[in-house]
């Protein structure tokens, strides 16, 4: 068994002169070597120099605060400053922007790079929520990436739609449409729905199931659907009516989307940002939008 | 050992060791000499290293040596180092300590004795102690007396010179962190930064502490390095040795003449001290090789010195081996001293291997780079047509003085379309851009291929970044992602 008593095996030890601290492991003695003055003075230093540590800075707990130091420092009030000043150095930027047309920032490559830096965090903040961080969308939320707008993909269209939103009841300059839901309010039978979604279909190049009256779709879709969405079915970005004849479907092409696209109608909201977010931010986050990579002229 | 009874066990005892004060003598000889010549170069290297010039062109610092954190580079002569060549500074770090092993595998610790800062800053001052207050003898007395105007004197005037070498060390210090002209104008018009003059006061006060009182306990103390010897060092490393085979049995002359007439034996050795009196460590060499011995070769000149003086040859303390040294006291012949042999050779090449690695990398390295990020979110993007775009961020870095035009392409995915946003496209080529002196820009990377044009959900592409102009090219490879 090791013996580790204090103390009462301490040794003199005859190589070093020095004392032994009296523990001894498995046989091994450790000496009790004096440490050097400056080596102590700087340990006494330290705890000095934290009894002014604590005069200076928070450091004790009390009931329901804590002693807050002559200096007053708070971290919290740090990060606060810190946020401030951020937004200072932002306003310099913000200045630029804001008297800087759409067109010209989008043509000026320092100025896009501002743009696009606050724009990013802006979308991140407010908009990744339903269109997804990088803009991909999904589930009934469009994908900003493409080159599929459904009210207009041009600087000023984005623009328009970021201010005042889509079916925004309180912002009267918002962008208001509504698709009829022809199944539910009678217009159509559901066999004429069958009938034209299969119209649609052949349109889109998609299957078409066997036998089915492409002409009385045809008759249908000129009836009730072309208004809208136009003769040939290229869609009314006026009306914020999609093309029916390309690849992107926000609301899916399998047979049963479509028929409850037709049946029950399809509206998507979008809120108005104007108020909420200032016209530098959203001229940065119409830029940045527009930069995803489906901007268009 | 002797055991002792707890009654006699002092739990009083001093914290700590008071420690001895040092007063190393003045001495000259080869090795003052060698330690006087590498002191200038060392120093001479330090302080005026920041005002030698070298002309990188008009967009660039034309200082020879320069850490410019702000703009995060690092120039050394023809050099230039950006933050992701830090690599380069892990090599140096390799080689200086190979250089270590390679040191001590040879002649000891060269580096503690003669390289070390710590070493060459406290020789300064003990020189400069030694000049104002007069040699070991005299510094002595005078401490031992009280205190006379004149000792107050040569003190203040003694701490003032030392002030005054240690702020010129942090001076020095941070020029190499700025243009040295223009700081050293700011410095002395109180316009230069505050960080500057706190890193002078910081270093003021190290170089202050360290070399006027730590001196020989930095040694003893703090530093790492004399106890990493221990594991480095080996039987044919030469070290700085008392030749006890000829010193031993230490006698004064008379008693040596008396000795050697009676038949008896003498050492070369009169125990005069004076190896002991000029170590600036306070070790006594005739003690053998030991944890405290820098190795400076002090003691060497001052025994010398000494037996010049009573006619014996020279060398009674030199650099030997301990093997040595006991075969010629066994009367046997001693190993010859092998330089060369596995462990230096070993040591050599590893050297060699990894100057030349570093050397071939910085002598082959492309002046320009291409980074890309492939967008997450989406990984692709169909459109109208049916064709997939996907986007990337990439990171273009110019690493010559002069602004340059990249031109970017794309190569894996026939008909695949490329566009950029966020440069300013030049003489109508959409992908060819200016990118200014020794920076980087970021641009976004649109590529649509149409539909079929490739297959799988995955395809490999090469995004390649061309200068004509110079017949510079870089490629990276990155994922084409589809349906």
């Amino acid at each position: 068994m090791a013996d580790t008593t204090h103390n009462t095996h301490a040794e003199l030890d005859a190589v070093s002169g020095q004392t032994t601290t009296g523990h001894s492991w498995d046989g091994i003695k450790e000496l009790n070597t004096p440490l050097p003055r400056w080596w102590l003075w700087t340990f006494y230093l330290t705890i000095i120099w934290s009894i002014g540590y604590w005069v200076v800075y928070p450091a004790w707990p009390l009931i329901s605060s804590h002693t807050t130091g002559l200096f007053g420092y708070s971290s919290r009030a740090e990060v606060a400053q810190d946020l401030r000043d951020l937004e200072a150095r932002r306003d310099l930027q913000a200045a630029v922007l804001k008297t800087a047309e759409l067109e010209q920032i989008r043509n000026d490559p320092t100025l896009l790079r501002l743009a696009v830096a606050r724009g990013k965090a802006a979308f991140g903040d407010n908009c990744a929520g339903c269109h997804g961080l990088g803009g991909a969308g999904g589930n009934t939320y469009p994908n900003l990436t493409d080159d599929e707008w459904i009210w207009g993909g041009t600087l000023a269209d984005i623009s328009t739609t970021i201010n005042h939103g889509i079916r925004w009841d309180q912002d009267t300059n918002s962008r208001m449409s509504q698709m009829l839901a022809f199944g539910r309010t009678g217009t159509l039978k559901a066999a004429e729905i069958s009938t034209v979604v299969e119209y649609t279909r052949s349109l889109a190049k998609l299957d078409v199931a066997n036998g089915a009256d492409l002409a009385a779709g045809a008759k249908l879709f000129a009836e009730n659907c072309a208004s809208c969405h136009g003769d040939q079915a290229k869609g009314n970005k006026e009306l914020g009516a999609p093309d029916l004849t390309d690849a992107i479907w926000l609301y899916g092409n399998s047979r049963a989307a479509m028929i409850e696209t037709v049946t029950n109608g399809r509206g998507g909201i979008m809120p108005a940002w104007t108020g909420r977010l200032d016209p530098v931010t959203i001229k940065a986050l119409t830029v940045y939008v527009h930069s995803l990579g489906g901007g268009q002229k | 050992m002797n055991t002792q009874t707890p009654a006699d066990y002092d739990d009083d005892a001093p914290l700590y060791e008071a420690s001895k004060k040092i007063y190393p003598q003045g001495v000259s000889g080869t090795f003052r000499r060698i330690k006087w010549a590498l002191l200038f170069f060392c120093l001479g290297v330090y302080y005026f290293l920041p005002f030698v010039r070298w002309d990188r062109g008009p967009h660039l610092p034309n200082q020879a040596v320069l850490v410019d954190m702000p703009a995060r580079r690092f120039y050394f002569f023809f050099i230039e180092i950006w933050p992701q060549e830090v690599y380069y500074l892990t090599g140096l770090l390799i080689l200086a300590a190979l250089s270590l092993f390679l040191m001590n595998a040879v002649a000891g610790r060269i580096w503690c004795g003669y390289l070390c800062p710590q070493t060459v800053w406290t020789d300064l001052f003990l020189q400069v102690e030694r000049f104002i207050e007069g040699d070991r003898r005299e510094r002595m007395q005078r401490d031992a007396a009280t205190w006379s105007p004149k000792t107050w004197g040569l003190k203040i005037t003694k701490h003032f010179v030392w002030v005054m070498i240690a702020w010129w060390t942090g001076g020095a210090w941070v020029l190499y962190f700025s243009d040295a002209p223009t700081l050293v104008r700011d410095l002395a018009t109180f316009e230069a930064p505050f960080v500057a003059y706190l890193w002078i006061g910081i270093l003021t006060f190290t170089t202050y502490a360290l070399a006027g009182f730590m001196r020989e306990q930095v040694c003893l103390y703090m530093c790492p390095w004399p106890r990493i010897q221990a594991a480095l060092t080996d039987a044919d490393a030469l070290n700085v040795s008392y030749r006890y085979d000829r010193g031993d049995p230490r006698m004064s002359v008379k008693q040596a003449a008396k000795a050697k007439a009676a038949n008896e034996p003498a050492g070369d050795c009169i125990d005069c001290n004076q190896c002991v009196a000029v170590c600036p460590t306070g070790v006594d060499i005739r003690d053998g090789a030991q944890m405290g011995c820098i190795q400076c070769g002090l003691c060497i000149d001052a025994c010398d010195t000494v037996m010049t003086k009573i006619s014996r040859p020279t060398g009674l303390i030199g650099y030997d081996t301990d093997q040595a040294i006991k075969a010629r006291e066994a009367g046997t012949k001693p190993p010859p001293v092998r330089i060369i042999r596995a462990r230096t050779l070993l040591y050599f090449g590893v050297i060699l291997a990894v100057a030349m690695t570093m050397l071939y990398s910085l002598a082959t390295r492309s002046l320009m780079e291409i980074g890309a990020i492939h967008e997450r979110t989406p990984l692709f993007t169909v459109l109208r047509d049916g064709s997939v775009r996907n986007n990337y961020t990439l990171r273009l870095a110019n690493k010559r003085p002069e602004a340059r035009i990249f031109t970017v392409a794309i190569e894996g995915i026939p008909k695949a379309q490329a566009e950029l946003i966020g440069v300013k496209p030049i003489a109508g080529q959409p992908l060819s851009f200016e990118i200014g002196p020794d920076q980087t820009l970021d641009v976004r990377l649109l590529v649509t291929a149409p539909r079929g044009a490739f297959e799988g959900a995955k395809t490999m592409i090469q995004i390649k970044a061309t200068d004509a102009a110079l017949g510079d090219s870089r490629v990276i490879r990155e994922n084409f992602f589809g349906p």
